[in-house]
Order: C-alpha cells, then sequence, then structure tokens
C-alpha cells in the first residue's frame, strides 16, 4: 500500500461519511456541508488513484483545481438560495409540503417574492 | 471557418452571459436576441459543414487533449447543437415577452440562459469525461438558478432540492470519472474504449460506470430518482420550464448513452442493462399514472416528462449485445425521441404558460369551455399532445415504431407493453385536458387572447415535432455523419 | 413528377386546407366558413371523379417517399381505393350542406367544420393510402379528429361518450400498430398488393401470419364495431347528426371495415387467408354480430340507438362478404360498403330532421310524424326498406349478390344469415315506419319549430331526399358499369385475383 492509495482510501471513506450525512440530515446548510466533505474525498480518489498508477501526474491536479472552483460555485448558489428560502418560509429543511399545516412565520416576515 | 464557429458556438454564449448579467431586463433582451440570432447562425453553419464534410475533432484553442479541451463534432452532435439553438431560441424569445420586466429579479433570466446554453453546447460536443463533468455542472446551476427565479418560497423550495440532486448526480458520476481515470490514465471516452479493448481486465472499473449512470439517471430524473422533478418543472416560469424538460435532461441523458454506447458492451452487463430498462418502463408508466392524478396544468406536464424520459432508457437493454441492426434502430429511435420531446415539451410548457395566462388559473379544471375561444395556445397543445402520445405522424411516433422494432428484432418483446401502453396512458392525460376544454356548462363568457407572438412560437414548435415523423429519413441521416477518417460513431 | 402523382395529393390537401382556413375564421364569418367548406367539397368531388375516370382508364396514381428508416409513405389511387374515395367524397359535400342547416345559430361552429374537415381528410388518407402504414397513419388522424366531434355538445353525457369513443378506439389502434409492428418485423414494409405477399410463403411463418392476423383485424374490428369490440358506437350517437351520419356511414366504421379488406385482399390475399382457415372464424364472427346487433337493436327505443346497433349489424355484412372467397361475394361485400353508406347516411339525416324539427329522440314520439314531414319519411322509408332488403332498392343487391355468393362457394348457413337477418331488420323498422304512417299525432311534438317554407330547413331536406333518390338508383341501375355494383365488379376483376 503507497500513501497515495491511502489517499485514495481515505478519499473514499471521506465519500461515505459525506454521503451518509447528505442523505440523514435535512438541515440545508449541514447537509450542504457534507456535500463539501463529500466532494473533498472525491477530489483525495481522483489525485490518489492516478498517483498509485503512475506516479505524479499534473492532470489530475488540474482537473481537481478546476473542480474546487466548480464546488465553490455550488455551494455559494446553494447558500444564497438557502438563505433566501429561509427568508422568505422560516424553514431550515426540505420537509415534505404537505405535513406542512403550520406555516412558521419567517424571522423577518417577508412572505412576498424577493426584492433583491 | 471552423475556428469561427466553434468560437462562436462556446464562447458566444458566455460572452452573452457576462454581458447582459451588466444589463436590466429589458436592454438585456434585446442583448439576447441578438446573442440569439448569432447563435442560430452559427449552429446552422456549423450543421451546415457537417453535413458537406463530414464530423471532425477539435482542439479548442490549439491545445492537445488531456490538458486542452477537446471537442468531438459529429452528425449526432450538431443535431444536438442545433436542437438547442432551436428551443432556446423559442424559449428566450417567448421569454422576452412573457416575463414581467417590472419585477427586478426577472432580468437574472438572461444570464442563467445564456449560461445554460453554454453548458448544453459543452456537453454536446465535449470529447473528455471532465469536461463533459463541467458542463454538467454550468448546465445544473444555471438551471437551478432558473427555476429559483419564480421567487415565492416554493420555487426556492423547489430550487434547492433540484440542486441536491443535482450535486448528488454530479458527485457520482465525478467519483466514477476519478475512477476511471485511475485505471486508465485517460479521459477521453475514446481512449478508454481502446484501452478497454486490449486488456479486459478493467477491475472496479464496472463499478465506475455503474456509479456514474447513478448520476446521470438522478439527474435525468429516471424513475424512481425523479420526485425532484415535478415540482421544478411544475413551479418554474413557463419559458424556463420548455428549457428545463426539453433540453437539460437531455444533457445528462446524452452523456448517460455516449457512455454506454462506447463502454456498455465491455463494461456492461445483461441485469443492468435490463435494469435500466425496466426503471424506464416503470417511469413511463408511472410518470404516466402521476400525470393523469394532478390537478395543476403545468404539474400533468411535468409528470408527462417523467414519463417520457423513460422511453428513452430502453437504448440501453436495446443495444446491449444485440445485433447491429437493432442497435442501430435503437439509436435512431432514441435521438428521434430526444428530438420530438424537446420540441413537443417545449411547446406545451410555452402553450401551457399561454392557457395559464388566458384563464387566469392553473388548474386543469379551470379550462373548461375554452375551446369555445378557439385559443391558439389549446391547438399547439394538443398538436404536442399528439407527439407525447406517440401518433402518427409525429416524430414521437416514429421513435415509437423504431423501438417497436428494435424490441422485436432483439426478441425483447416485453418492451412492446411499455411502449404501447405508455402511449395509451399518455393519451389518457393529454385527453384529460382536451375533455375539460370541451365542457360547456361552463360560465365564462370571455376570454383573454395572449398576444400573437406569444402563441405562434409554441405553434411553430409543435408543428416541427409534427413534422418531424415525416422528416425523420433526412434527419436521421445526418445523425448518423460520422468522421471523416470513419473513425467509431 | 406528373400531375397525375399529384391528384392524391392534391385531393387530400383541400379537405387539409379547407380544416386550416376554417380554424383560422372568426366564428361569426359564417358564410365565409360555408363558402371555404363548400368550394372545398366540390373540388375535392371532382378531383375524385377525375382519379376514378383515370382509374377506370387503367391508370394508376401515387406517390411515395421515405419517412422512417425502413418504412416508406405511399399514396396510391387504385380501383379499391376509389371506391371508399368517391363515397368520402360525395359524403362529404351532402353532410356539409345539412350540417349547415343542422347547426344554424349553435355555437362553436369554426371548431366544429375545422376538426369535420380534418375528418374528411383523414378518411381520404385511408383511402388513398398505399401500404398499412400510411394506412395507419391517417387511421389514428381519424381517432382525433373526430373526438372534438363527438364531444361536440360539451355536455356531460357528450363527454362520457367521448372518453368511451377514444379508449375504445386508441386502444384499437395500440393493438393495430402492434400487428403491423410485428408483421413489418418479418416481412419488411408491405405495400398493399393485389392478391398479397404471402401466396407462397413458407409454412414456418404459417403461425406467426395468425397471430399476426388475429391481432390486426382485432385492431381494425374496434372501428368495424365488431362484437365485442362496438361497445362505442351505440354511446357515440349522442354527437350531432351529421357527425352520427358521417360516423356510421363514411369515416369510423368504414375505415375499420375497409382496413379489413385491405388486409384480406392486398397484404395476405384471399386465398392465402382462407388456406390459413382465417375466414372461417372471420366468417363466424361476422355472422354472428349481424344477428346479434340486428337483435340489440330490436329493443332500443331511442331512435339513433336503433340505427345505431342497425350499423353494428349492417357492417359485418361487407366482413362477411369477404369470407364468401369467391368473385361474387366478395362484390356483395365491398357493395355494401356503398349501399350500406348511402342508407345508413338517409336514415341518419331523417333521424336529425326529426331531432332538430319536431324534437323527437325516442320512437314512441313518432307517431303520425309522415303527415307532418312527408319529405322526410318518405327517405327514412325508402332507407328502412332498403335495409331489410326489398327490391329493387340498394340493400336487395346486396344481399341477392351475397347470396349467390355463399351459394357459389358452398356456404349455404349464409343464407340462413342473411333470411334471420333480414327479419330482424324488419322486426325494428316496420314499427317505426308502422308509427310514421299509420298512427295518429297523440301529443304535441316536444319541441316543435317552423322553419322556412318546406317542412324543415331545406339545408336539412335535401341531403336525405337526394342520398334517398340515390340508394333507388343504385338499385334499379345495378347492372350498369357505373353503378356502385359495376364498379365493385370492376375491383373484384382487377385486384382480386381469383
Amino acid at each position: 500500500m503507497t500513501p497515495s492509495l491511502l489517499y485514495a482510501f481515505a478519499g473514499a471513506a471521506l465519500c461515505g461519511i459525506g454521503l451518509f450525512g447528505f442523505i440523514v440530515i435535512s438541515h440545508l446548510l449541514r447537509k450542504l456541508l457534507a456535500f463539501n466533505l463529500m466532494g473533498s474525498g472525491v477530489f483525495l480518489v481522483l489525485v490518489g488513484l492516478a498517483q498509485h498508477r503512475s506516479g505524479p501526474d499534473p492532470v489530475p491536479q488540474a482537473l481537481v483545481l478546476t473542480g474546487i472552483v466548480v464546488a465553490i460555485a455550488a455551494t455559494a448558489l446553494a447558500v444564497v438560495l438557502i438563505r433566501r428560502y429561509f427568508h422568505l418560509s422560516g424553514k431550515t429543511a426540505l420537509e415534505d409540503p404537505a405535513r406542512d399545516t403550520l406555516p412558521h412565520q419567517g424571522p423577518r416576515e417577508v412572505r412576498e417574492a424577493p426584492r433583491e | 471557418m471552423t475556428l469561427w464557429l466553434m468560437a462562436g458556438l462556446l464562447f458566444t454564449p458566455l460572452a452573452w452571459a457576462v454581458l447582459t448579467l451588466l444589463a436590466g431586463f429589458r436592454r438585456g433582451r434585446v442583448v439576447t436576441w441578438l446573442g440569439i440570432a448569432i447563435q442560430v447562425l452559427v449552429s446552422l453553419a456549423l450543421w451546415a459543414v457537417v453535413v458537406r464534410d463530414g464530423g471532425f475533432q477539435y482542439p479548442l484553442g490549439g491545445w492537445q487533449a488531456p490538458l486542452g479541451i477537446e471537442l468531438r463534432v459529429d452528425g449526432l452532435a450538431v443535431t444536438f447543437v442545433l436542437l438547442t439553438a432551436l428551443v432556446a431560441a423559442a424559449s428566450g424569445l417567448h421569454a422576452g415577452f412573457y416575463l414581467d420586466p417590472d419585477k427586478q429579479w426577472h432580468r437574472y433570466f438572461w444570464p442563467l440562459f445564456w449560461f445554460l446554453w453554454a453548458g448544453l453546447n459543452v456537453v454536446w460536443l465535449g470529447n473528455d469525461l471532465f469536461n463533459l463533468y463541467v458542463g454538467l455542472e454550468l448546465i445544473s446551476l444555471s438551471a437551478v438558478g432558473l427555476v429559483a427565479l419564480g421567487g415565492q418560497s416554493e420555487a426556492l423550495r423547489a430550487a434547492l432540492r433540484y440542486l441536491m440532486a443535482a450535486l448528488l448526480g454530479s458527485l457520482a458520476y465525478l467519483l466514477g470519472v476519478a475512477l476511471f481515470y485511475g485505471e486508465f490514465g485517460s479521459l477521453s471516452l475514446s481512449g478508454i474504449a481502446s484501452a478497454l479493448g486490449q486488456d479486459s481486465s478493467g477491475d472496479g472499473t464496472g463499478f465506475a460506470l455503474v456509479l456514474m449512470l447513478f448520476g446521470l439517471a438522478l439527474k435525468t430524473a429516471l424513475f424512481p430518482m425523479h420526485r425532484w422533478l415535478p415540482p421544478a418543472h411544475g413551479i418554474a416560469r413557463s419559458p424556463v420550464s420548455a428549457l428545463l424538460s426539453a433540453l437539460v435532461v437531455k444533457g445528462s441523458f446524452y452523456i448517460a448513452a455516449r457512455l454506454w454506447l462506447e463502454l456498455g458492451a465491455p463494461l456492461g452487463s445483461l441485469a443492468l442493462a435490463q435494469l435500466l430498462g425496466l426503471l424506464g418502463g416503470m417511469a413511463v408508466f408511472w410518470g404516466g399514472w402521476q400525470a393523469l392524478r394532478q390537478r395543476k396544468l403545468k404539474q400533468v406536464v411535468a409528470y408527462s416528462s417523467v414519463a417520457q424520459i423513460g422511453y428513452l432508457f430502453l437504448l440501453f437493454p436495446l443495444t446491449w449485445n444485440t445485433t447491429e441492426a437493432a442497435a442501430l434502430q435503437a439509436q435512431q429511435a432514441m435521438t428521434l425521441q430526444v428530438i420530438s420531446h424537446a420540441l413537443a415539451k417545449a411547446a406545451m410548457f410555452l402553450s401551457a404558460g399561454n392557457l395559464i395566462m388566458s384563464v387566469g388559473s392553473n388548474r386543469v379544471n379551470a379550462l373548461a369551455g375554452v375551446s369555445h375561444f378557439l385559443p391558439f395556445s389549446l391547438f399547439s397543445f394538443g398538436l404536442a399532445g399528439v407527439s407525447l402520445m406517440g401518433l402518427p405522424p409525429t416524430g414521437g411516433f416514429a421513435a415509437k415504431w423504431l423501438f417497436l422494432q428494435a424490441s422485436l428484432a432483439t426478441g425483447q418483446w416485453w418492451w412492446l407493453v411499455v411502449l404501447l401502453g405508455g402511449g395509451l396512458l399518455s393519451a389518457a392525460y393529454v385527453f384529460r385536458v382536451y375533455r375539460a376544454s370541451f365542457v360547456e356548462d361552463s360560465n365564462i363568457d370571455h376570454f383573454f387572447h395572449p398576444a400573437r407572438r406569444l402563441e405562434i412560437i409554441p405553434m411553430i414548435l409543435a408543428l416541427l415535432s409534427l413534422g418531424l415523423g415525416l422528416m425523420a429519413e433526412p434527419v436521421l441521416s445526418v445523425m448518423a455523419l460520422t468522421f471523416a477518417n470513419g473513425e467509431g460513431t | 413528377m406528373t400531375t397525375g402523382a399529384l391528384l392524391p395529393v392534391f385531393a387530400l390537401m383541400t379537405s387539409l386546407t379547407a380544416a386550416v382556413i376554417i380554424f383560422t375564421l372568426p366564428e361569426q364569418k359564417h358564410q365565409l366558413r360555408t363558402a371555404v367548406n363548400l368550394i372545398a367539397a366540390v373540388l375535392k368531388l371532382l378531383l375524385v371523379g377525375l382519379m376514378i375516370w383515370g382509374v377506370f382508364q387503367g391508370r394508376e396514381y401515387g406517390i411515395s417517399f421515405p419517412m422512417i428508416p425502413g418504412v416508406e409513405f405511399v399514396l396510391r389511387a387504385d380501383a379499391l381505393a376509389m371506391l371508399f374515395a368517391g363515397l368520402s367524397a360525395s359524403w362529404w359535400l351532402l353532410t356539409t350542406v345539412y350540417a349547415v342547416g343542422y347547426l344554424e345559430d349553435s355555437p362553436n361552429r369554426s371548431r366544429f367544420f375545422g376538426f369535420f374537415s380534418l375528418c374528411v381528410a383523414s378518411t381520404m388518407g385511408i383511402a388513398l393510402a398505399g401500404n398499412l402504414f400510411t394506412f395507419f397513419l391517417f387511421y389514428e388522424m381519424l381517432t382525433l379528429s373526430t373526438y372534438p366531434l363527438v364531444v361536440h355538445r360539451g355536455t356531460q353525457q357528450a363527454l362520457r361518450a367521448g372518453r368511451t369513443y377514444i379508449i375504445y378506439t386508441l386502444t384499437g389502434g395500440a393493438v393495430l400498430l402492434f400487428g403491423i409492428a410485428m408483421l413489418h418485423g418479418f416481412s419488411g414494409d408491405l405495400p398493399f398488393r393485389p392478391g398479397g405477399h404471402f401466396a407462397d410463403m413458407s409454412p414456418d411463418l404459417q403461425a406467426p401470419l395468425t397471430l399476426v392476423f388475429v391481432i390486426l383485424i382485432a385492431g381494425l374490428g374496434v372501428k368495424a364495431a365488431i362484437v365485442p369490440l362496438h361497445g362505442w358506437l351505440p354511446t357515440a350517437m349522442v354527437a350531432p347528426a351529421p357527425v352520427s351520419a358521417l360516423l356510421h356511414a363514411v369515416a369510423v366504421v368504414k375505415a375499420g371495415a375497409f382496413g379489413i379488406v385491405r388486409v384480406v385482399f392486398e397484404i395476405y390475399g384471399l386465398e392465402t387467408a382462407n388456406a390459413l382457415g382465417l375466414l372461417w372464424g372471420l366468417a363466424a364472427i361476422a355472422a354472428f354480430t349481424i344477428i346479434y346487433g340486428s337483435a340489440r337493436a330490436l329493443s332500443q327505443s331511442d331512435l339513433k340507438r336503433r340505427l345505431a346497433f342497425s350499423t353494428v349489424s349492417q357492417v359485418s355484412y361487407i366482413i362477411l362478404g369477404l369470407c364468401l372467397a369467391g368473385p361474387v361475394g366478395v362484390a356483395g361485400g365491398l357493395v355494401h360498403l356503398v349501399h350500406q353508406g348511402v342508407m345508413k347516411i338517409t336514415l341518419f339525416f331523417c333521424a336529425g330532421n326529426y331531432a332538430e324539427t319536431l324534437g323527437i329522440h325516442r320512437i314512441d314520439e313518432l307517431d303520425g310524424a309522415g303527415r307532418r314531414m312527408p319529405g322526410t319519411s318518405v327517405a327514412f322509408t325508402l332507407a328502412a326498406f332498403g335495409m331489410i332488403g326489398t327490391p329493387p332498392l340498394a340493400g336487395f343487391i346486396t344481399k341477392w349478390t351475397m347470396g349467390t355468393g355463399a351459394l357459389a362457394a358452398g356456404m349455404d348457413w349464409v343464407i340462413a344469415v342473411l333470411v334471420i337477418s333480414s327479419l330482424l331488420n324488419a322486426a325494428y323498422f316496420l314499427p317505426v315506419l308502422n308509427r310514421i304512417w299509420f298512427r295518429e299525432q297523440k301529443n304535441a311534438w316536444p319541441e316543435e319549430r317552423q322553419w322556412g317554407r318546406f317542412e324543415t330547413s331545406a339545408w336539412l331536406l335535401w341531403p336525405p331526399l337526394i342520398t334517398a333518390g340515390f340508394l333507388v338508383l343504385a338499385g334499379l341501375l345495378a347492372s350498369a358499369s357505373f353503378s356502385p355494383l359495376g364498379w365493385v365488379e370492376l375491383i373484384v376483376a382487377r385486384e382480386v385475383d381469383l
């Protein structure tokens, strides 16, 4: 077992933990964190596995850089949406609308469409 | 020449995205329409080039793979580029009239629209797995943004749900890419395929393929992973819904299909192929059944997308380990189904938007008696419905016919149940809408006719999807064009 | 490409164009719409007449282009096609005239006439289709374009009928598609060809061919209203009278019957079908349908429902005729395609007149109607006698020819079927005639209205009189070469290789 392979296995483990969190947790921000964890795991696998096979390789590094940019963009979008959603509905989770008999008031009582 | 075309195809959308980001809604609209004209022309020109000379590989900016971006321009890709140009142009024009310019946040429609278009073109033309990932993410993120454009909290809920599904799907896909790269040190599809051809020992890569297909199926909303789709497509503004169901879900499906056609033979298995087909079949029935039960017009259309996507997945069992002729038929059927569903569903969402605007309600029952006023949009809706039902001479029928032939030729007669039963089920939900429009004892005595320009766009799309069945042969002959040097499809 | 090749296309386009124009016309432009309708109908009749003349001279018109890989779109005008096309074109003109009168002052006329034209375009396509695939295309188009006509009234009853109609016909369509796809699967694209394609098939094809035949007939049988697939037809009679006339006489049921004719003659070939033992089964079903439909008609108290069950019974004459598998019997069946059309269209026109002028829907309300509406009643009487098979009317010609054919084919039991059916026909028509002519009017008419100087509006009165005249002529002049029987004999001589 080379260190690179160890990285890859660690990445796989992170993926698993992240996936578990992603599915189990209902709080949106924490779900998002779980997603990020999973993402990091995938990046580790990408770099580790490739180095294990063929030694240092610039391509996966470049890919991971791009991947991180994509992940940041996705996270940013998610945060904006979560914030706006909380703003409008006062909720932090995506529970089933059918169960939603007592609508909570949002913290700022803004109930119409956004005005940004 | 090709330099300019490729640049036009990929960079105009990005440049226009930035430009429109800086402008307000009305100015963005003018800028966008100019851009649409450019894009349509470029797409047509590229299409003409491929029709004349055959396909080619194009390294972007002269950089070679793996670090550079290499594009693959073949008949299928240009067909989809052209389809995208058509549907996006229609939705963009419609949105310009349909969206309320006085709602400030609507101005974000334009940049998101352009990012989406850029992502789609990347996916159609991309040749390596990682670029496809970037394209996919670009599509998903802008699509989520477009859904959130509705503004109210329901729209945000739908958008978030969509985002979560899309992110999970992308990661699954990316993990698969990592495994492939780890195994073969290559990202190009054809590279992996040829490496697999040499030694069949790619252990663990079967798992990678499954992972990627799972991620892509999740993004394509294959049953039972479809639950994010109806709320998102149902609540989005109508031009957005049109873009989403006509093009966005097709992007991820296209990648899945390409993966399968290149790598399915060595890495797939009978069980996997049949499972995907089975899920597709269940999607057809479940989606159709749900569409029948929805009370809101746009939800009906959204569930119908779930059903129609199901047909696409029949590609997998019908191309795995079958004769070349049958596999070709299945591929042609898939292509036609993608095109005809894109046209019909865009027409349907746009006309549903018009109808909702006319009657002031999004419920199916609110359409009672509207056929009295002969609304143009109802015709468009109806014609698009004919294509969804798969009745001749529509493109939907041509696709169904080819799927039928492929199923019979491969002896997988059980798909016939899906194809014929699914057609009947879609007839049931489409006729529910017609039926509502014929009710005579309603008391509506006036009817708001939307502007003609809003109505003519879905009509054109619906007529195209209707005519596709008659033009199927020439369309498919372009699709079959491969590279000039005769290298694989 | 010559003009000759384009004639079938033009014939199709006249009604398609009319449909498009009518849909775009505003609702209140009644006169313009009527003009468009009538011009298109006359134009089409002329085109069809031209083609009939050409076909009579031995020419064939056709056009084809590839549609989907392996499948061609084929339009072809042959003698058999012209039989149906002529039927459709001439009745379109009359039904349009009738519908203009019938729907006067009612809403949604633009919608009605638009779909009406589409429906006629579909029947024209069905007539001219040159292969099963093209046939199917127009067959489904017919289903779609008749739905709005059936639900035209928009009442709950009409909507329910529409639903029944669409469930039956679309399911039938799916079954038919299944059959066509299977047939296509093992023998490729099959153009309609006199004598069929399977004259010298290999023995291992026998079982699948038999299966496919059953599937095809089941699919087509829905529209042809073969028992037990007939359920939609009596329900669909809630449609306005011109629609019923069209459904029963030309469009839907005939499309099914015509399809069966095409499959038996020009896909399988009469001899092959006979050799496979398929015609026996078909004959048995047809015979059962004839008796069953007539028997059910007896117990109906609603006039249009009685006529609907009568259609169920009569259409199967056509099918039974085919199964006689001899030139005479086949001619009897084919000629009934026209004869049944002319008689049934007359009956429905008359039923519509009673309903529109006097508000009569039930048979027991008809007492004394003959004195109030003599013209309509004479037409009704002639058509009813025609149905019963009284010489020298059209129905008699059918039954006589079929009887002769049955004897020639050695299927004597068919004579018994014909006799029983005629007795039943008499049993359900004569009481109606008795009420019309020989009973005194008991109560006031449910909803009487005065309409012009005749017994009813001239638009409503002339079409049944003309069709009634036609059915007399078809009987009297049956031996002339231009009569329906004469044309059918031409078809049999030319197409069916016996």
